[in-house]
């Protein structure tokens, strides 16, 4: 029999019982937000049942939290509604909540393992597709709906069948100016966004292991826009130096314990994959997507694709409707476009991290004048730090606005978003239609990549700015 | 949720690729804290040539004419026929109350995303993932002809064409059930109450620290 793989090893310490291809999988950590949380809350309601272990949940606003002007609270009615609904929610039930105003306060993806909520080996699940981002720390994390959150506080269990095993082996050393979001956006242009369908990603490989806890995070983030519904990545040292010490991380005597478990989750060097796919990390250059869904994506020294290149029908046609879409013309080269904004943030790359790489760009040069840039902290904790380091001032000097933390232009459901036709570089995951608002065109690309378009006023090779 | 056996009705062809949740049901609806009321807003941005906002009256608006949704030929149409990995993206569950609400109930497409696929499921809608070739027959097949309907037989796991023929497609038996018989989740993992608490008796002494709250 062959070994198994990190995602074989989770799943099977999670089974509470099979039937056929089904299984009742045990959930250990379940992540709340105020979008995809009220109906579920409320189903319980109208079925008299209550969450049977509401210390396994933990809640954040994050999607409607404007990211200035906090004092004045959240003015879109609409809005301020969802999140007094998840207040009252998490009372009336007795959730852990980092509600607004709370220094934690945050995207659910940055904050929970910032406090190690997420742990290794764990099952967890948020009714949100970027859940995939807490399998950086050897957990099996993955998006559920809004049915499904209400079955976990009902019952602490989902019901699944498993996925299939693939691994993304990223091996060599990665060129300077390339980072943890180059790498998977290349990975996303290889196996399409459809390519993951059905899978869990394990990503390994020594470019994979080189990178730090956050970059690992960026990565794994976006698993689900290759398809893959998690991503994860297997525990080593730098996993563990993360976890320790963090709130909700194990002490004591519990903490050897757990390290003794945590070093067992990796892949048995036997382990058989159903699909194995291979990058060289020396092949990558920084990113820059071009159309309206991740796989649309190339180089800095790339250029638009031309819809008449394609063979396949069905791909030519949507060529042709992003271009329509995102205003550009088949072969002009990527550096040759402007971008009206710039957004830093998000759960894929609001970490800090992120803002160092983007603030050691955006030092001693100005944000062009056709460009309006924003900065904003994947969390409470982030801006903090990113504060006693003197980021904020980098970027304010350097005619960034500075926020307060949340999700921000990632989707636009905050005040924060395009206007029509406006052309942005953002460092979060989706560049789809509308995503960032009606008729807003948006470039996905790394911090350092998003930091050079917002001084230059266009994409440019950021390696030139090193 | 309501129960679904057979289904007969128009056809709508979306033939498009990769379609999201966020063209389903784009983000400003998502505030709303029902599971009703989406269907005046599926599609909102292909569908309409103005910004739409939560709770807006939609009788009014201006409508892009060349969406098949405003085609008077699928009007009343309960059965969305699509290409690859419709639904990607955002988890949202709106994205099938919407389709559901506007009064679709069985989506046929080349493959789906995962997490839609599955909220699918728990709306009452039936997703059938077809071959590709059967598809691409389909979709010439709804285009050419107006008022093209499909008959979907759950129970025999076929659907039938205009012409006669019989496609026979695959659903995993559990969901089948619960489709049929309008079924909780819930209440169905609840009477497994026992194998869940065996389970974390085993889980507190093996791995201790996931149960201990600092
Ligand atoms: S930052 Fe963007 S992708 Fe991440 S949780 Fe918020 S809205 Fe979703």
């Amino acid at each position: 029999m062959s070994g198994k793989t990190l995602f074989d090893k989770i799943w099977d310490d999670h089974v509470v019982r099979s039937e056929g291809n089904t299984s009742l999988l045990y959930i250990d950590r379940h992540l709340v937000h105020e979008v995809t949380s009220p109906q579920a809350f409320e189903g319980l309601r109208m079925a008299g049942r209550t969450p049977l272990h509401p210390e396994a949940t933990f809640a954040v606003p994050d999607h409607n939290v404007p990211t200035t002007g906090l004092e004045h609270g959240i003015t879109d009615p609409v809005s301020r509604i969802q999140v007094e609904t998840l207040d009252s929610n998490c009372d009336q039930f007795g959730i852990t909540e980092f509600a607004m105003g709370d220094p934690r306060q945050g995207v659910v993806h940055v904050m929970a393992p910032e406090q190690g909520i997420t742990l290794p080996g764990m099952t967890i699940v948020c009714g949100d597709s970027h859940t995939a981002t807490h399998g950086a720390m050897g957990a099996l994390a993955f998006g559920i709906g809004t049915s499904e959150v209400e079955h976990v506080l009902a019952t602490q269990c989902l019901i699944q069948a498993k996925g299939k095993n693939m691994r993304v082996v990223v091996d060599g050393a990665l060129g300077a100016g390339v980072y943890a979001k180059d790498i998977v956006l290349a990975i996303i242009g290889v196996i399409g966004t459809a390519g993951g369908t059905g899978y869990v990603i394990e990503f390994a490989g020594s470019a994979i292991m080189g990178l730090s806890m956050e970059g690992r995070m960026t990565v794994c983030n976006m698993a689900i826009e290759a398809g893959a519904r998690a991503g994860m990545i297997a525990v080593d040292d730098k996993t563990i130096d993360y976890v320790k010490g963090r709130p909700y991380a194990p002490s004591g005597d519990l903490w050897p314990l757990a390290v003794a478990h945590w070093q067992t989750l990796h892949s048995d060097e036997d382990a058989v994959f159903d699909q194995e796919i291979h990058l060289n990390a020396a092949d990558i250059l920084p990113q820059v997507t071009w159309g309206t869904s991740p796989e649309m994506v190339t180089h800095i020294n790339g250029q638009v694709p031309d819809p008449a290149d394609e063979q396949d029908a069905t791909r030519s046609t949507s060529i042709k409707h992003a271009l329509d879409y995102m205003g550009l013309t088949a072969g002009t080269p990527m550096h040759e476009v402007a971008v009206d904004r710039v957004f830093i943030g998000s759960c894929t790359n609001g970490r800090i991290e992120d803002l160092r790489v983007a603030a050691a760009v955006a030092k001693g040069r100005k944000v062009a004048d056709t460009v309006s840039a924003m900065v904003v902290p994947g969390s409470g904790l982030v801006k903090t730090q990113a504060e006693a380091e003197g980021l904020d001032k980098i970027f304010v000097e350097a005619g960034f606005e500075w926020r307060d933390p949340g999700c921000s232009m990632c989707l636009a459901m905050n005040a924060d978003h395009l206007e029509p036709g406006e052309r942005c570089a953002a460092t979060s995951n989706r560049n789809f239609e509308g995503r960032q608002g009606k008729g807003g065109r948006t470039h996905l690309v790394s911090p350092a990549m998003a930091a050079a378009a917002a001084v230059t006023g266009h994409f440019t090779d950021v390696r030139e700015l090193l | 949720m309501e129960p679904l056996n057979q289904i007969s009705g128009i056809v709508t062809p979306l033939d498009r690729a990769n379609i999201d949740t966020d063209a389903i049901i784009p983000k400003q609806f998502l505030k709303s804290i029902r599971r009703t009321g989406f269907g005046p807003f599926l599609f909102d941005e292909w569908r309409y040539l103005d910004q739409g906002q939560p709770e807006m009256d939609c009788t009014g608006r201006p409508l892009n004419t060349d969406f098949v949704l405003n085609q008077p030929r699928y009007a009343g149409s309960n059965i969305l026929l699509t290409q690859d990995n419709f639904g990607c993206g955002s988890s949202r569950e709106h994205a099938p109350w919407a389709l559901l609400d506007f009064g679709f109930r069985v989506i046929l497409a080349k493959s789906f995303a995962d997490i839609f696929y599955n909220n699918c499921f728990k709306n009452g809608i039936l997703p059938v993932v077809l071959p590709a070739k059967t598809i691409d027959d389909l979709m010439a097949q709804v285009i050419a002809s107006e008022g093209y309907t499909l008959s979907v037989d759950l129970p025999g796991q076929t659907i039938t064409t205009p012409a006669g023929d019989t496609i026979p497609f695959e659903v995993d038996p559990h969901r089948k059930e619960c489709l049929l018989g309008g079924l909780d989740d819930i209440a169905l993992t609840l009477a497994h109450r026992d194998d869940i608490s065996a389970y974390e008796t085993r889980r507190k002494s093996a791995t201790p620290w996931l149960f201990a709250t600092p």
